[in-house]
Protein backbone atom coordinates (compact mmCIF):
# COMPACT_ATOMS: atom_id res chain seq x y z
CA UNK A 1 0.00 0.00 0.00
CA UNK A 2 2.75 2.44 0.98
CA UNK A 3 4.60 1.68 -2.22
CA UNK A 4 1.44 1.92 -4.31
CA UNK A 5 0.94 5.45 -3.04
CA UNK A 6 4.60 6.26 -3.64
CA UNK A 7 4.18 4.94 -7.16
CA UNK A 8 1.25 7.30 -7.80
CA UNK A 9 3.20 10.23 -6.42
CA UNK A 10 6.70 9.65 -7.67
CA UNK A 11 6.68 7.41 -10.75
CA UNK A 12 6.84 10.26 -13.28
CA UNK A 13 9.54 12.05 -11.35
CA UNK A 14 11.70 8.92 -10.93
CA UNK A 15 11.32 7.87 -14.57
CA UNK A 16 12.07 11.38 -15.85
CA UNK A 17 15.26 11.50 -13.77
CA UNK A 18 16.29 8.09 -15.08
CA UNK A 19 15.69 9.04 -18.71
CA UNK A 20 17.60 12.28 -18.21
CA UNK A 21 20.48 10.27 -16.75
CA UNK A 22 20.51 7.37 -19.19
CA UNK A 23 19.08 8.84 -22.37
CA UNK A 24 17.37 5.52 -22.94
CA UNK A 25 13.65 5.03 -22.34
CA UNK A 26 13.74 1.23 -22.11
CA UNK A 27 16.55 0.88 -19.63
CA UNK A 28 15.16 3.83 -17.65
CA UNK A 29 11.75 2.23 -17.37
CA UNK A 30 13.06 -1.19 -16.39
CA UNK A 31 15.36 0.15 -13.70
CA UNK A 32 12.72 2.56 -12.36
CA UNK A 33 10.40 -0.42 -11.98
CA UNK A 34 13.14 -2.32 -10.17
CA UNK A 35 13.57 0.56 -7.75
CA UNK A 36 9.88 0.41 -6.82
CA UNK A 37 10.19 -3.35 -6.41
CA UNK A 38 13.09 -2.87 -3.99
CA UNK A 39 11.01 -0.29 -2.12
CA UNK A 40 8.12 -2.74 -1.86
CA UNK A 41 10.48 -5.19 -0.18
CA UNK A 42 12.37 -2.80 2.10
CA UNK A 43 10.05 -0.01 3.14
CA UNK A 44 7.57 -2.15 5.08
CA UNK A 45 10.56 -3.56 7.01
CA UNK A 46 12.87 -0.56 7.35
CA UNK A 47 10.38 2.29 7.19
CA UNK A 48 9.86 4.94 4.50
CA UNK A 49 13.00 6.98 3.79
CA UNK A 50 12.97 10.68 4.59
CA UNK A 51 12.92 11.60 0.94
CA UNK A 52 11.17 8.79 -0.95
CA UNK A 53 11.62 10.32 -4.44
CA UNK A 54 15.36 10.82 -4.01
CA UNK A 55 15.70 7.32 -2.54
CA UNK A 56 13.90 5.82 -5.53
CA UNK A 57 15.94 7.80 -8.05
CA UNK A 58 19.22 6.83 -6.41
CA UNK A 59 18.19 3.18 -6.24
CA UNK A 60 17.11 3.18 -9.89
CA UNK A 61 20.35 4.84 -10.86
CA UNK A 62 22.46 2.31 -8.98
CA UNK A 63 20.55 -0.51 -10.63
CA UNK A 64 21.25 0.97 -14.03
CA UNK A 65 24.94 1.42 -13.29
CA UNK A 66 25.18 -2.18 -12.01
CA UNK A 67 23.51 -3.43 -15.11
CA UNK A 68 25.69 -1.46 -17.50
CA UNK A 69 28.80 -2.61 -15.61
CA UNK A 70 27.65 -6.18 -15.99
CA UNK A 71 26.86 -5.85 -19.65
CA UNK A 72 29.56 -3.40 -20.66
CA UNK A 73 28.62 -3.87 -24.25
CA UNK A 74 27.86 -0.46 -25.58
CA UNK A 75 30.87 1.75 -25.64
CA UNK A 76 28.63 4.79 -25.77
CA UNK A 77 27.45 4.12 -22.26
CA UNK A 78 30.83 3.86 -20.61
CA UNK A 79 30.80 7.49 -19.60
CA UNK A 80 28.16 6.55 -17.07
CA UNK A 81 30.64 4.30 -15.30
CA UNK A 82 32.57 7.36 -14.28
CA UNK A 83 29.51 8.83 -12.60
CA UNK A 84 29.86 8.61 -8.84
CA UNK A 85 27.55 5.97 -7.41
CA UNK A 86 24.84 7.63 -5.40
CA UNK A 87 24.37 6.31 -1.92
CA UNK A 88 20.85 5.61 -0.90
CA UNK A 89 21.05 6.89 2.67
CA UNK A 90 22.69 10.19 2.13
CA UNK A 91 20.80 12.38 -0.27
CA UNK A 92 18.43 15.28 -0.48
CA UNK A 93 15.84 16.48 -2.95
CA UNK A 94 18.21 18.93 -4.63
CA UNK A 95 20.55 16.12 -5.65
CA UNK A 96 18.15 15.24 -8.46
CA UNK A 97 16.52 18.05 -10.43
CA UNK A 98 12.90 17.50 -11.43
CA UNK A 99 12.97 16.52 -15.10
CA UNK A 100 9.29 15.78 -15.64
CA UNK A 101 8.90 18.85 -17.83
CA UNK A 102 11.64 17.62 -20.16
CA UNK A 103 9.85 14.27 -20.25
CA UNK A 104 6.43 15.69 -21.09
CA UNK A 105 7.84 17.80 -23.93
CA UNK A 106 9.57 14.71 -25.29
CA UNK A 107 6.40 12.62 -25.09
CA UNK A 108 4.30 15.35 -26.71
CA UNK A 109 6.75 16.09 -29.50
CA UNK A 110 4.91 16.88 -32.75
CA UNK A 111 7.16 14.43 -34.64
CA UNK A 112 5.16 11.68 -32.88
CA UNK A 113 1.60 10.83 -33.91
CA UNK A 114 -0.99 12.33 -31.55
CA UNK A 115 -2.21 8.92 -30.38
CA UNK A 116 1.39 7.95 -29.58
CA UNK A 117 1.88 11.21 -27.67
CA UNK A 118 -1.16 10.46 -25.55
CA UNK A 119 -0.18 6.84 -24.87
CA UNK A 120 3.41 7.72 -24.06
CA UNK A 121 2.41 10.53 -21.70
CA UNK A 122 0.09 8.21 -19.79
CA UNK A 123 2.70 5.46 -19.68
CA UNK A 124 5.69 7.53 -18.65
CA UNK A 125 4.28 10.36 -16.54
CA UNK A 126 1.11 8.69 -15.36
CA UNK A 127 2.62 5.24 -14.80
CA UNK A 128 -0.42 3.54 -16.34
CA UNK A 129 0.23 0.03 -17.63
CA UNK A 130 0.01 -0.72 -21.33
CA UNK A 131 -3.08 -2.78 -20.58
CA UNK A 132 -4.77 0.10 -18.76
CA UNK A 133 -4.07 2.51 -21.60
CA UNK A 134 -5.30 0.00 -24.18
CA UNK A 135 -8.53 -0.46 -22.21
CA UNK A 136 -9.06 3.29 -21.90
CA UNK A 137 -8.76 3.81 -25.65
CA UNK A 138 -10.59 0.62 -26.61
CA UNK A 139 -7.77 -0.90 -28.62
CA UNK A 140 -6.23 -4.37 -28.18
CA UNK A 141 -3.30 -4.50 -25.76
CA UNK A 142 -0.98 -5.73 -28.52
CA UNK A 143 -1.80 -2.69 -30.66
CA UNK A 144 -1.07 -0.34 -27.78
CA UNK A 145 2.17 -2.16 -26.95
CA UNK A 146 3.33 -1.77 -30.55
CA UNK A 147 2.36 1.90 -30.55
CA UNK A 148 4.49 2.51 -27.45
CA UNK A 149 7.47 0.54 -28.75
CA UNK A 150 7.34 2.40 -32.03
CA UNK A 151 7.16 5.79 -30.31
CA UNK A 152 10.08 5.01 -28.00
CA UNK A 153 12.08 3.77 -30.93
CA UNK A 154 11.41 6.92 -32.90
CA UNK A 155 12.46 9.15 -30.01
CA UNK A 156 15.81 7.40 -29.92
CA UNK A 157 16.41 6.91 -33.64
CA UNK A 158 15.20 10.34 -34.79
CA UNK A 159 16.93 12.24 -32.01
CA UNK A 160 13.83 13.76 -30.39
CA UNK A 161 15.45 15.77 -27.59
CA UNK A 162 14.84 15.32 -23.87
CA UNK A 163 14.61 19.03 -23.27
CA UNK A 164 12.23 21.91 -22.65
CA UNK A 165 12.07 23.74 -26.00
CA UNK A 166 13.82 27.07 -26.36
CA UNK A 167 11.66 30.15 -25.73
CA UNK A 168 11.13 30.91 -29.41
CA UNK A 169 9.72 27.40 -29.96
CA UNK A 170 7.46 27.39 -26.87
CA UNK A 171 4.48 29.19 -28.48
CA UNK A 172 4.21 26.20 -30.86
CA UNK A 173 5.17 23.44 -28.49
CA UNK A 174 3.32 24.32 -25.29
CA UNK A 175 -0.17 24.21 -26.87
CA UNK A 176 0.68 20.72 -28.17
CA UNK A 177 1.41 19.53 -24.63
CA UNK A 178 -1.72 21.17 -23.23
CA UNK A 179 -3.79 19.62 -26.03
CA UNK A 180 -2.57 16.13 -25.06
CA UNK A 181 -3.42 16.71 -21.39
CA UNK A 182 -6.87 18.07 -22.29
CA UNK A 183 -7.50 15.19 -24.69
CA UNK A 184 -6.74 12.74 -21.87
CA UNK A 185 -9.13 14.68 -19.62
CA UNK A 186 -11.91 14.58 -22.19
CA UNK A 187 -11.47 10.87 -22.79
CA UNK A 188 -12.07 10.51 -19.07
CA UNK A 189 -14.99 12.92 -19.12
CA UNK A 190 -16.78 10.57 -21.50
CA UNK A 191 -17.04 8.16 -18.56
CA UNK A 192 -13.57 6.86 -17.72
CA UNK A 193 -13.03 8.87 -14.55
CA UNK A 194 -9.53 7.53 -13.94
CA UNK A 195 -8.28 9.29 -17.08
CA UNK A 196 -9.73 12.61 -15.94
CA UNK A 197 -8.00 12.23 -12.59
CA UNK A 198 -4.79 11.42 -14.41
CA UNK A 199 -5.11 14.54 -16.58
CA UNK A 200 -5.70 16.69 -13.51
CA UNK A 201 -2.56 15.25 -11.88
CA UNK A 202 -0.61 16.09 -15.04
CA UNK A 203 -2.16 19.56 -15.08
CA UNK A 204 -1.13 20.10 -11.45
CA UNK A 205 2.40 18.97 -12.18
CA UNK A 206 2.54 21.35 -15.14
CA UNK A 207 1.48 24.32 -12.96
CA UNK A 208 4.26 23.50 -10.50
CA UNK A 209 6.80 23.17 -13.28
CA UNK A 210 5.73 26.20 -15.35
CA UNK A 211 4.20 28.50 -12.73
CA UNK A 212 4.32 31.58 -14.95
CA UNK A 213 2.46 30.28 -18.00
CA UNK A 214 -1.15 31.56 -17.93
CA UNK A 215 -2.53 28.86 -20.23
CA UNK A 216 -1.04 26.12 -18.03
CA UNK A 217 -2.91 27.55 -15.02
CA UNK A 218 -6.01 28.06 -17.15
CA UNK A 219 -6.08 24.45 -18.35
CA UNK A 220 -5.89 23.18 -14.78
CA UNK A 221 -8.68 25.59 -13.79
CA UNK A 222 -10.82 24.39 -16.70
CA UNK A 223 -10.36 20.73 -15.81
CA UNK A 224 -11.05 21.32 -12.10
CA UNK A 225 -14.24 23.26 -12.86
CA UNK A 226 -15.57 20.66 -15.29
CA UNK A 227 -14.61 17.75 -13.10
CA UNK A 228 -16.32 19.35 -10.08
CA UNK A 229 -19.65 18.70 -11.79
CA UNK A 230 -18.91 15.06 -12.60
CA UNK A 231 -21.34 13.62 -10.03
CA UNK A 232 -24.23 15.72 -11.32
CA UNK A 233 -23.55 15.05 -14.96
CA UNK A 234 -24.96 11.56 -15.26
CA UNK A 235 -28.07 10.12 -13.67
CA UNK A 236 -28.67 6.37 -14.15
CA UNK A 237 -26.47 6.45 -17.25
CA UNK A 238 -28.31 9.36 -18.86
CA UNK A 239 -26.60 12.66 -19.53
CA UNK A 240 -28.02 15.48 -17.41
CA UNK A 241 -27.83 18.91 -19.05
CA UNK A 242 -26.21 21.65 -17.04
CA UNK A 243 -29.52 23.48 -16.55
CA UNK A 244 -31.09 20.34 -15.05
CA UNK A 245 -28.18 19.43 -12.80
CA UNK A 246 -28.52 19.39 -9.03
CA UNK A 247 -25.95 21.94 -7.78
CA UNK A 248 -25.79 20.19 -4.42
CA UNK A 249 -23.99 17.38 -6.23
CA UNK A 250 -21.26 19.76 -7.39
CA UNK A 251 -17.96 19.70 -5.54
CA UNK A 252 -17.95 23.22 -4.10
CA UNK A 253 -14.41 22.97 -2.77
CA UNK A 254 -13.06 21.97 -6.16
CA UNK A 255 -15.00 24.78 -7.86
CA UNK A 256 -13.32 27.14 -5.42
CA UNK A 257 -9.91 25.75 -6.28
CA UNK A 258 -10.70 26.02 -9.99
CA UNK A 259 -11.63 29.67 -9.57
CA UNK A 260 -8.51 30.49 -7.58
CA UNK A 261 -6.45 28.84 -10.31
CA UNK A 262 -8.32 30.82 -12.97
CA UNK A 263 -7.62 34.04 -11.06
CA UNK A 264 -3.93 33.17 -11.14
CA UNK A 265 -4.12 32.62 -14.91
CA UNK A 266 -5.79 35.99 -15.39
CA UNK A 267 -3.27 37.71 -13.11
CA UNK A 268 -0.54 36.28 -15.37
CA UNK A 269 -2.22 37.95 -18.34
CA UNK A 270 -4.21 34.93 -19.49
CA UNK A 271 -6.69 35.53 -22.28
CA UNK A 272 -6.03 32.44 -24.36
CA UNK A 273 -8.47 29.70 -25.31
CA UNK A 274 -8.14 27.76 -22.05
CA UNK A 275 -8.58 30.90 -19.93
CA UNK A 276 -11.76 31.79 -21.85
CA UNK A 277 -13.14 28.26 -21.49
CA UNK A 278 -12.30 28.22 -17.79
CA UNK A 279 -14.00 31.60 -17.34
CA UNK A 280 -17.10 30.20 -19.04
CA UNK A 281 -17.01 27.07 -16.86
CA UNK A 282 -16.70 29.31 -13.80
CA UNK A 283 -19.79 31.33 -14.80
CA UNK A 284 -21.66 28.07 -15.33
CA UNK A 285 -20.98 27.15 -11.73
CA UNK A 286 -23.01 30.14 -10.47
CA UNK A 287 -26.55 29.48 -9.28
CA UNK A 288 -27.92 32.33 -11.42
CA UNK A 289 -26.05 32.24 -14.69
CA UNK A 290 -24.93 35.41 -16.41
CA UNK A 291 -25.89 34.37 -19.94
CA UNK A 292 -25.03 37.63 -21.72
CA UNK A 293 -21.53 37.42 -20.23
CA UNK A 294 -21.23 33.73 -21.20
CA UNK A 295 -22.32 34.57 -24.76
CA UNK A 296 -19.73 37.35 -24.91
CA UNK A 297 -16.96 34.99 -23.78
CA UNK A 298 -18.00 32.42 -26.37
CA UNK A 299 -17.92 35.20 -28.96
CA UNK A 300 -14.32 35.99 -27.99
CA UNK A 301 -13.40 32.29 -28.03
CA UNK A 302 -15.03 31.87 -31.44
CA UNK A 303 -13.04 34.81 -32.76
CA UNK A 304 -9.82 33.26 -31.38
CA UNK A 305 -10.37 29.72 -32.65
CA UNK A 306 -12.65 30.19 -35.68
CA UNK A 307 -14.43 27.02 -34.58
CA UNK A 308 -18.07 26.50 -35.64
CA UNK A 309 -18.55 24.26 -32.58
CA UNK A 310 -17.77 27.25 -30.35
CA UNK A 311 -20.14 29.34 -32.45
CA UNK A 312 -22.84 26.75 -31.68
CA UNK A 313 -22.19 27.17 -27.95
CA UNK A 314 -22.39 30.93 -28.37
CA UNK A 315 -25.79 30.52 -30.00
CA UNK A 316 -27.01 28.44 -27.06
CA UNK A 317 -25.89 31.15 -24.63
CA UNK A 318 -27.59 33.80 -26.79
CA UNK A 319 -30.85 31.84 -26.58
CA UNK A 320 -30.53 31.52 -22.81
CA UNK A 321 -29.93 35.27 -22.64
CA UNK A 322 -33.36 35.70 -24.27
CA UNK A 323 -32.78 35.92 -28.02
CA UNK A 324 -34.10 32.52 -29.21
CA UNK A 325 -34.85 33.70 -32.77
CA UNK A 326 -31.37 35.13 -33.17
CA UNK A 327 -29.87 31.92 -31.80
CA UNK A 328 -31.80 29.81 -34.32
CA UNK A 329 -30.55 32.01 -37.17
CA UNK A 330 -26.94 31.56 -36.00
CA UNK A 331 -27.36 27.79 -35.63
CA UNK A 332 -28.87 27.41 -39.09
CA UNK A 333 -26.00 29.33 -40.65
CA UNK A 334 -23.42 26.82 -39.33
CA UNK A 335 -21.83 24.22 -41.54
CA UNK A 336 -22.08 21.31 -39.08
CA UNK A 337 -24.60 18.97 -40.72
CA UNK A 338 -22.84 15.82 -39.40
CA UNK A 339 -22.68 17.08 -35.81
CA UNK A 340 -25.48 15.77 -33.60
CA UNK A 341 -25.27 18.70 -31.17
CA UNK A 342 -26.24 21.05 -33.97
CA UNK A 343 -29.49 19.19 -34.54
CA UNK A 344 -30.17 18.70 -30.84
CA UNK A 345 -29.66 22.43 -30.27
CA UNK A 346 -31.82 23.34 -33.25
CA UNK A 347 -34.54 21.00 -31.96
CA UNK A 348 -34.57 22.64 -28.55
CA UNK A 349 -34.72 26.14 -30.04
CA UNK A 350 -37.59 25.11 -32.38
CA UNK A 351 -39.44 23.63 -29.41
CA UNK A 352 -39.13 26.90 -27.52
CA UNK A 353 -40.36 28.83 -30.55
CA UNK A 354 -43.52 26.70 -30.64
CA UNK A 355 -42.63 24.62 -33.71
CA UNK A 356 -42.94 21.06 -32.33
CA UNK A 357 -43.08 19.29 -35.72
CA UNK A 358 -39.82 20.88 -36.86
CA UNK A 359 -38.34 20.09 -33.46
CA UNK A 360 -39.27 16.39 -33.80
CA UNK A 361 -37.58 16.21 -37.20
CA UNK A 362 -34.42 17.83 -35.80
CA UNK A 363 -34.30 15.42 -32.81
CA UNK A 364 -34.66 12.51 -35.21
CA UNK A 365 -31.69 13.74 -37.24
CA UNK A 366 -29.65 14.15 -34.03
CA UNK A 367 -30.49 10.55 -33.05
CA UNK A 368 -29.22 9.29 -36.39
CA UNK A 369 -25.84 10.87 -35.70
CA UNK A 370 -25.32 10.43 -31.94
CA UNK A 371 -22.70 7.93 -30.69
CA UNK A 372 -22.61 7.88 -26.87
CA UNK A 373 -25.44 5.96 -25.20
CA UNK A 374 -25.85 8.47 -22.37
CA UNK A 375 -26.52 11.20 -24.93
CA UNK A 376 -28.81 8.99 -26.98
CA UNK A 377 -31.04 8.37 -23.96
CA UNK A 378 -31.34 12.08 -23.28
CA UNK A 379 -32.34 12.78 -26.89
CA UNK A 380 -34.92 9.97 -26.77
CA UNK A 381 -36.40 11.46 -23.60
CA UNK A 382 -36.70 14.88 -25.22
CA UNK A 383 -38.28 13.45 -28.32
CA UNK A 384 -40.82 11.47 -26.26
CA UNK A 385 -41.81 14.65 -24.40
CA UNK A 386 -42.69 16.31 -27.70
CA UNK A 387 -44.90 13.52 -28.97
CA UNK B 1 23.38 13.28 -35.13
CA UNK B 2 23.29 13.55 -38.86
CA UNK B 3 20.06 14.15 -40.74
CA UNK B 4 19.23 13.94 -44.42
CA UNK B 5 16.75 16.58 -45.53
CA UNK B 6 14.93 15.33 -48.61
CA UNK B 7 13.27 18.11 -50.56
CA UNK B 8 9.98 17.34 -52.29
CA UNK B 9 8.93 20.11 -54.59
CA UNK B 10 5.42 18.91 -55.46
CA UNK B 11 3.68 21.97 -56.97
CA UNK B 12 6.03 24.56 -55.51
CA UNK B 13 6.77 27.31 -58.04
CA UNK B 14 10.14 26.79 -59.74
CA UNK B 15 12.07 28.04 -62.77
CA UNK B 16 11.27 26.06 -65.93
CA UNK B 17 13.81 23.33 -66.65
CA UNK B 18 14.11 21.00 -69.62
CA UNK B 19 11.64 18.14 -69.12
CA UNK B 20 9.57 19.61 -66.27
CA UNK B 21 5.94 18.94 -67.23
CA UNK B 22 4.45 20.85 -64.28
CA UNK B 23 3.53 23.95 -66.26
CA UNK B 24 1.43 25.31 -63.41
CA UNK B 25 4.44 25.38 -61.10
CA UNK B 26 6.56 27.02 -63.80
CA UNK B 27 3.90 29.66 -64.53
CA UNK B 28 3.55 30.31 -60.81
CA UNK B 29 7.29 30.99 -60.66
CA UNK B 30 7.10 33.33 -63.65
CA UNK B 31 4.37 35.35 -62.01
CA UNK B 32 6.28 35.74 -58.72
CA UNK B 33 7.57 39.31 -58.22
CA UNK B 34 11.35 39.63 -58.54
CA UNK B 35 11.89 40.33 -54.86
CA UNK B 36 10.15 37.05 -53.99
CA UNK B 37 12.26 35.13 -56.48
CA UNK B 38 15.34 36.69 -54.93
CA UNK B 39 14.09 35.82 -51.45
CA UNK B 40 13.88 32.16 -52.50
CA UNK B 41 17.45 32.17 -53.83
CA UNK B 42 18.69 33.97 -50.73
CA UNK B 43 16.95 31.48 -48.42
CA UNK B 44 18.53 28.51 -50.19
CA UNK B 45 21.89 30.19 -49.93
CA UNK B 46 21.43 30.87 -46.22
CA UNK B 47 20.32 27.31 -45.55
CA UNK B 48 23.31 25.93 -47.45
CA UNK B 49 25.70 28.15 -45.53
CA UNK B 50 24.32 27.17 -42.10
CA UNK B 51 27.10 25.58 -40.01
CA UNK B 52 26.68 21.80 -40.07
CA UNK B 53 25.03 21.73 -43.49
CA UNK B 54 26.60 19.76 -46.33
CA UNK B 55 24.73 21.00 -49.39
CA UNK B 56 23.51 18.36 -51.78
CA UNK B 57 22.94 18.74 -55.48
CA UNK B 58 19.87 19.90 -57.32
CA UNK B 59 18.27 17.15 -59.36
CA UNK B 60 16.88 17.51 -62.89
CA UNK B 61 13.07 17.13 -63.09
CA UNK B 62 11.71 13.66 -62.20
CA UNK B 63 10.40 13.29 -65.76
CA UNK B 64 14.02 12.73 -66.76
CA UNK B 65 14.46 9.85 -64.30
CA UNK B 66 14.93 6.20 -65.22
CA UNK B 67 14.02 3.52 -62.70
CA UNK B 68 15.40 0.03 -62.89
CA UNK B 69 14.99 -3.32 -61.19
CA UNK B 70 16.98 -6.50 -61.63
CA UNK B 71 14.88 -9.66 -61.89
CA UNK B 72 16.37 -13.09 -62.58
CA UNK B 73 19.56 -11.40 -63.63
CA UNK B 74 17.80 -9.20 -66.14
CA UNK B 75 17.77 -5.43 -65.81
CA UNK B 76 14.30 -3.97 -66.33
CA UNK B 77 14.07 -0.25 -66.82
CA UNK B 78 11.04 2.00 -66.75
CA UNK B 79 10.66 5.64 -67.67
CA UNK B 80 10.13 8.02 -64.75
CA UNK B 81 10.83 8.17 -61.01
CA UNK B 82 10.17 5.38 -58.49
CA UNK B 83 7.62 7.53 -56.66
CA UNK B 84 4.83 9.50 -58.30
CA UNK B 85 6.04 12.57 -60.21
CA UNK B 86 4.77 14.93 -57.52
CA UNK B 87 6.30 12.86 -54.72
CA UNK B 88 9.71 12.61 -56.32
CA UNK B 89 12.79 14.05 -54.64
CA UNK B 90 14.05 17.32 -56.07
CA UNK B 91 17.15 17.70 -53.95
CA UNK B 92 18.68 16.97 -50.58
CA UNK B 93 21.20 18.17 -48.03
CA UNK B 94 22.92 16.71 -45.01
CA UNK B 95 22.81 18.42 -41.63
CA UNK B 96 24.86 17.63 -38.56
CA UNK B 97 22.73 18.71 -35.61
CA UNK B 98 22.26 18.07 -31.90
CA UNK B 99 18.73 16.80 -32.24
CA UNK B 100 15.53 16.66 -34.26
CA UNK B 101 14.39 20.11 -33.10
CA UNK B 102 17.42 21.71 -34.76
CA UNK B 103 16.84 19.73 -37.95
CA UNK B 104 13.15 20.71 -38.05
CA UNK B 105 14.07 24.35 -37.55
CA UNK B 106 16.49 24.26 -40.47
CA UNK B 107 14.05 22.32 -42.67
CA UNK B 108 11.37 24.95 -42.04
CA UNK B 109 13.67 27.51 -43.67
CA UNK B 110 13.98 25.57 -46.94
CA UNK B 111 11.78 27.60 -49.34
CA UNK B 112 10.05 24.53 -50.84
CA UNK B 113 8.48 23.90 -47.40
CA UNK B 114 6.49 27.15 -47.47
CA UNK B 115 5.78 27.17 -51.21
CA UNK B 116 3.63 24.03 -51.36
CA UNK B 117 6.35 21.36 -51.21
CA UNK B 118 7.54 19.38 -48.20
CA UNK B 119 10.79 18.42 -46.52
CA UNK B 120 11.31 14.92 -45.15
CA UNK B 121 13.78 14.78 -42.27
CA UNK B 122 15.49 11.38 -41.93
CA UNK B 123 18.16 10.46 -39.43
CA UNK B 124 21.31 8.96 -40.93
CA UNK B 125 22.42 5.70 -39.35
CA UNK B 126 25.72 6.22 -37.61
CA UNK B 127 28.54 3.82 -38.26
CA UNK B 128 29.96 2.21 -35.12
Amino acid sequence: MIVEQAFREHWGRVLAAQIGFLGDFDLAEETAQEAFAVAAERWPRDGIPGNPAAWLIATARNRAIDRIRREQTLAAKTRLLEAPGATEDNMDETAFPDERLELIFTCCHPALALEAQVALTLRTLGGLTTEEIARAFLVPEGTMAKRLVRARHKIKAAGIPFRVPADHLLPDRLPAVLAVVYLIFNEGYGGRADLSAEAILLGRAMTELMPDEPEVQALLALMLLHDARREARLKDGTLVLLSDQDPSLWDAEQIGEGRTTLDRAIALGGGGPYALQAAIASLHADEARDWPQIAALYGELSRLTGSPVIELSRAVATAEAGDVEGALDSVEALDLERYHYLHATRAELLRRLGRPDDAVAAYERALELVQANSERRLLEQRLAELR
Amino acid sequence: MQYMLLIHQADAPRPGREGDSNQKAIDAWESLPDDEKNAVYTSYQEVNQTPGVTPGVQLAPPETATTLRVQDGKTLTTDGPFAELKEAIAGYMLFEADDLDAAIELASKVPAARLGGAIEVRPVIEAY
